[in-house]
C-alpha cells in the first residue's frame, strides 16, 4: 500500500520521525568510532562533557550555536520561498568584509554599542549583496539558483583571498588578515549571562550576536508566519503555479527572499569577525554556511527547531574538539562526519522510515 | 625560455590538470543526464582517491588501487540513488550530505589508520600510474613545433590520461548511439514517458549512477596515485565544482565537456605559471583572477549570455510513479 498520503500526527511527524533519524545518524557515527577501535559510549561521554561541562564548555557551545542560527535562518527564509541556496557560505565570508569595514572606520571613534547596528547592516548588506546576483539570474534569466550560488562560494572565496592577501592586510605582516579591532569595534562579551546561572565563561567567546541571533529568529518567524510577504513566499514555495494565478509576482519575491536569506547568512560573520577573533582572517566561515542546511532540515525550517538543532551541532562541534583532546586517535574532524551523517539521515533519507511508522501506527491505535 | 617554450609547458600542465575534471564531469554528465543532479561529485572523487591510495599503498598494485577507487566511487554513488532515488529523498541535500561523509572519513580514518594527520603512506612505484613515453617521443623532440608538443604534451602522460580522453567519444557513444543512452536521456527529460514505455525509471537511474561512480572512481585515483604518490587532506580541493561548472558550461554534453574542462584546466595552469609574474600592458594581474574565472563564466553562461544552458527537465525531481 502507498503510505505516502497517509496523514500522520505532529508529534509523530515532528518529533518521532526526526529523533529517530538522528539515532540512526549517531548510530553510524558511532560505528566509525568503534571502527577506529576506540568505544563509542565512552567518545559520547566526552562529548557531553565537554560541550556541557563547566561554563567555559558551554561558552564555546553557544559561541558556534550562535553562526549556525544565522545560516540556518538564512537556509530556512529561502526554503519557505523553494529556493535552496547553499550560498551561504560565501555569503556569511563577504557579510564580513561589511561588519569588518564598519569596524575598522569606527572603532577609534566610538564604543561598541555603537559600532555594533552599523556593523550588523554591513554584514547584511554584503551578504545580500553576494547573494543578489544568483537571485537576480534565478529571477529574471531561470539559472537555476543551486548552481548559481555554488559558483558565488568560489568567486566570493576568491575576491576575498585577493582582498586579505593583498588590500586589507597590515603592511609587513605574514598573516592574511585585518588589523586588529580596538575594543570600539568589538562586540561585547556575554560573561554576565553565564555567570547569571553560576558558571564561567572564561576565554569562551561568546558574545552578543548571540541575543542577534535570538531576536533574528523572532523576527523570521514574524515574517514568515505573520506578514503578506511571508504569506506570498510560502506559496510560491508550495505551488509557484498557483501563486502567479494568485498575482503574486515571481521575480520580486524571489529577489527579496534570496537578499533576505543573504543578509541573515552575512550577519553570521558578526560572531567569529567581530565576536571572537576581532579581525577579518581568511576562511574564518569554516563551513558554517553548510552546516545551516543540516540546521535548517533538522530544524524543519522553523526558527524553534532551529534554535534547537543549532544547539546541536554547536554541541558537536565544542564537544569534538574536546574530544581530540581526550582521544587522540579521533580527530576534530569526526565532527564533519557526524554533520554529514546527520545531513544524510535527517535531510536525504527523511522519509525513509515513514511507511514502517505508518503502519506500526495505523496498527497500534490508528484507523 | 622562449614564448613557444613556456607554452608548451603550460600546455602540458593543462592537461595534467584538467584530467580530474575531465573524468569528473563524464560522470556528473551520465547522473544528471539521468536527472540526478549531482552535487556529490567532489566527495565521490576524495572518497576514490583515499581508497586508491590506501589499497595501492598496502598492495603495490595500481591497478588493485584503482578498483578500489572505483568500488568506493560506485558505493558513494549508490548511496546518493537509494536516498535519492528509492526514498525520494532531496538530490541537493543527499549529495552535500555525502560530501561531508566522504571529506570527514577520509581525515578520520587516516589519521587512525596512518597516524600522519590524515596523509596516507607514500605509495610505491609498482603502486602509481606513472608517465609513459610514447613511441617515437624521442625522435621527433627535436623537430620544430610539432615535436616538443608531441614530446611534452601528448606524450609523457600516464595511462588514465590517455583513458579519460578516450572516455569522451565512449561516453558520446553511449549517450547517442545506443538503447541505453537513449533511454538514459529520456529519462532525464520526461521519467513518465519512459515509465509508460515499460522501462523501470528506478533501474535506468541507478545504473546512471553506477556509471557515474565508475568515472568518478577514475578521477579520485588519478588524484592520489597517478598525479601524486598518497592521498593528502582535502585533496579534492573543490574540482568536484569545477567539473560540475565544466558540465553546465558544456551545456551537458560530452564533447563541450571536454572542451570545457581543457579550458578550466588551462586557466589553472595559467594561474599557476603567472603566480608573481606581470604581463605587458596590464601589470601583475591578481591570480586570484584566474581561480575565480570558471565559476564567473560558467554563470555568464547560464544567465544565457553566451547561448542558452538548459539542464535536463526532470533533473532534480524525484519520479513518483502513479498508483
Amino acid at each position: 500500500m502507498n503510505t505516502a498520503s497517509v496523514p500522520l500526527p505532529a508529534w509523530i511527524n515532528y518529533g518521532v520521525i526526526p529523533l529517530l533519524n538522528l539515532l540512526l545518524a549517531f548510530f553510524f557515527s558511532g560505528l566509525v568510532v568503534w571502527a577506529i577501535g576506540e568505544n563509542p559510549f565512552d567518545a559520547l561521554q566526552l562529548l557531553l562533557i565537554g560541550a556541557l561541562g563547566r561554563g567555559e564548555g558551554i561558552g564555546f557551545t553557544l559561541f558556534y550555536t550562535t553562526s549556525f542560527i544565522f545560516t540556518g535562518l538564512s537556509v530556512a527564509v529561502a526554503i519557505h520561498a523553494g529556493l535552496f541556496n547553499i550560498g551561504s557560505e560565501g555569503q556569511a565570508y563577504l557579510g564580513g568584509l561589511g561588519a569588518a569595514l564598519v569596524a575598522l572606520a569606527l572603532d577609534r571613534y566610538v564604543p561598541w554599542y555603537v559600532t555594533m547596528p552599523f556593523a550588523v547592516i554591513g554584514a547584511a548588506l554584503f551578504g545580500a549583496a553576494c547573494a543578489a546576483v544568483p537571485a537576480w539570474l534565478q529571477a529574471k534569466r531561470g539559472s537555476h539558483v543551486v548552481i548559481t550560488t555554488i559558483m558565488f562560494n568560489f568567486i566570493t572565496s576568491s575576491l576575498m583571498n585577493y582582498l586579505l592577501v593583498r588590500v586589507l592586510i597590515v603592511p609587513g605582516k605574514m598573516a592574511p588578515e585585518s588589523r586588529t579591532f580596538l575594543p570600539g569595534g568589538q562586540l561585547q562579551k556575554l560573561d554576565w549571562l553565564i555567570s547569571m546561572f553560576g558558571g564561567k565563561l572564561g576565554a569562551a567567546p561568546l558574545n552578543f550576536s548571540f541575543l542577534i541571533a535570538l531576536v533574528m529568529c523572532f523576527l523570521v518567524w514574524v515574517l514568515i508566519w505573520r506578514t503578506k510577504l511571508g504569506y506570498e513566499m510560502r506559496t510560491l514555495g508550495i505551488s509557484p503555479t498557483a501563486a502567479s494565478y494568485a498575482g503574486i509576482p515571481y521575480a520580486k519575491t524571489v529577489m527579496i527572499t534570496m537578499l533576505i536569506s543573504g543578509g541573515l547568512a552575512g550577519m553570521m560573520a558578526l560572531n567569529p569577525v567581530m565576536g571572537a577573533s576581532a579581525r577579518l582572517q581568511i576562511e574564518f566561515v569554516g563551513g558554517a554556511g553548510f552546516v545551516g542546511i543540516a540546521v535548517s532540515l533538522m530544524g524543519r525550517n522553523h526558527p524553534a527547531g532551529i534554535v534547537l538543532s543549532a544547539l546541536l551541532f554547536g554541541i558537536l562541534y565544542q564537544g569534538g574538539a574536546e574530544l581530540s583532546f581526550d582521544m587522540p586517535n579521533i580527530t576534530r574532524d569526526m565532527i564533519v562526519v557526524i554533520q554529514g551523517m546527520v545531513i544524510l539521515f535527517a535531510g536525504a533519507l527523511e522519509y525513509m522510515l515513514r511507511p514502517a511508522i505508518v503502519r506500526a501506527y495505523q496498527k497500534i491505535g490508528g484507523k | 625560455m622562449d614564448y613557444f617554450d613556456i607554452f608548451v609547458s603550460i600546455m602540458g600542465s593543462a592537461i595534467r590538470l584538467s584530467i580530474p575534471l575531465l573524468f569528473t564531469a563524464l560522470a556528473g554528465l551520465f547522473s544528471e543526464r539521468a536527472g540526478i543532479f549531482d552535487i556529490g561529485l567532489e566527495g565521490k572523487m576524495l572518497a576514490s582517491a583515499f581508497a586508491a591510495a590506501c589499497v595501492a599503498y598496502w598492495t603495490g598494485n595500481a591497478w588493485a588501487g584503482l578498483g578500489a577507487g572505483i568500488g568506493t566511487a560506485i558505493l558513494f554513488s549508490l548511496l546518493h540513488g537509494f536516498a535519492s532515488i528509492t526514498n525520494r529523498g532531496n538530490q541537493i541535500v543527499s549529495g552535500v550530505a555525502l560530501n561531508f561523509v566522504a571529506a570527514g572519513l577520509t581525515i578520520v580514518l587516516g589519521t587512525a589508520w596512518f597516524q600522519q594527520g590524515g596523509r596516507t603512506g607514500q605509495v610505491p612505484p609498482s603502486g602509481r600510474f606513472s608517465a609513459i613515453t610514447l613511441p617515437g617521443a624521442d625522435l621527433v623532440r627535436e623537430v620544430p613545433i610539432i615535436g616538443p608538443l608531441y614530446a611534452n604534451v601528448v606524450s609523457g602522460n600516464n595511462l588514465l590520461t590517455y583513458i579519460a580522453f578516450l572516455m569522451v567519444p565512449l561516453s558520446w557513444w553511449v549517450l547517442y548511439r545506443t538503447r541505453f543512452g537513449l533511454r538514459l536521456r529520456a529519462v532525464g527529460e520526461n521519467p513518465g514517458a519512459v515509465d509508460t514505455a515499460g522501462i523501470s525509471v528506478t533501474w535506468l537511474r541507478y545504473r546512471a549512477l553506477i556509471v557515474t561512480g565508475f568515472l568518478a572512481g577514475f578521477a579520485g585515483t588519478y588524484l592520489s596515485i597517478a598525479q601524486s604518490a598518497a592521498f593528502i587532506n582535502n585533496m579534492s580541493a573543490g574540482k568536484g565544482y569545477i567539473a560540475l561548472a565544466a558540465l553546465i558550461f558544456a551545456k551537458w554534453k560530452p564533447v563541450p565537456v571536454m572542451f570545457a574542462c581543457l579550458l578550466f584546466g588551462f586557466l589553472d595552469a595559467f594561474a599557476n605559471f603567472m603566480q608573481g609574474k606581470s604581463l605587458p600592458l596590464i601589470g601583475e594581474v591578481p591570480v586570484q583572477i584566474f581561480q575565480a574565472l570558471p565559476y564567473i563564466l560558467t554563470c555568464v553562461l547560464l544567465a544565457g549570455f553566451i547561448g542558452v544552458a538548459r539542464p535536463p527537465k526532470a533533473g532534480g525531481v524525484p519520479y513518483t510513479k502513479e498508483r
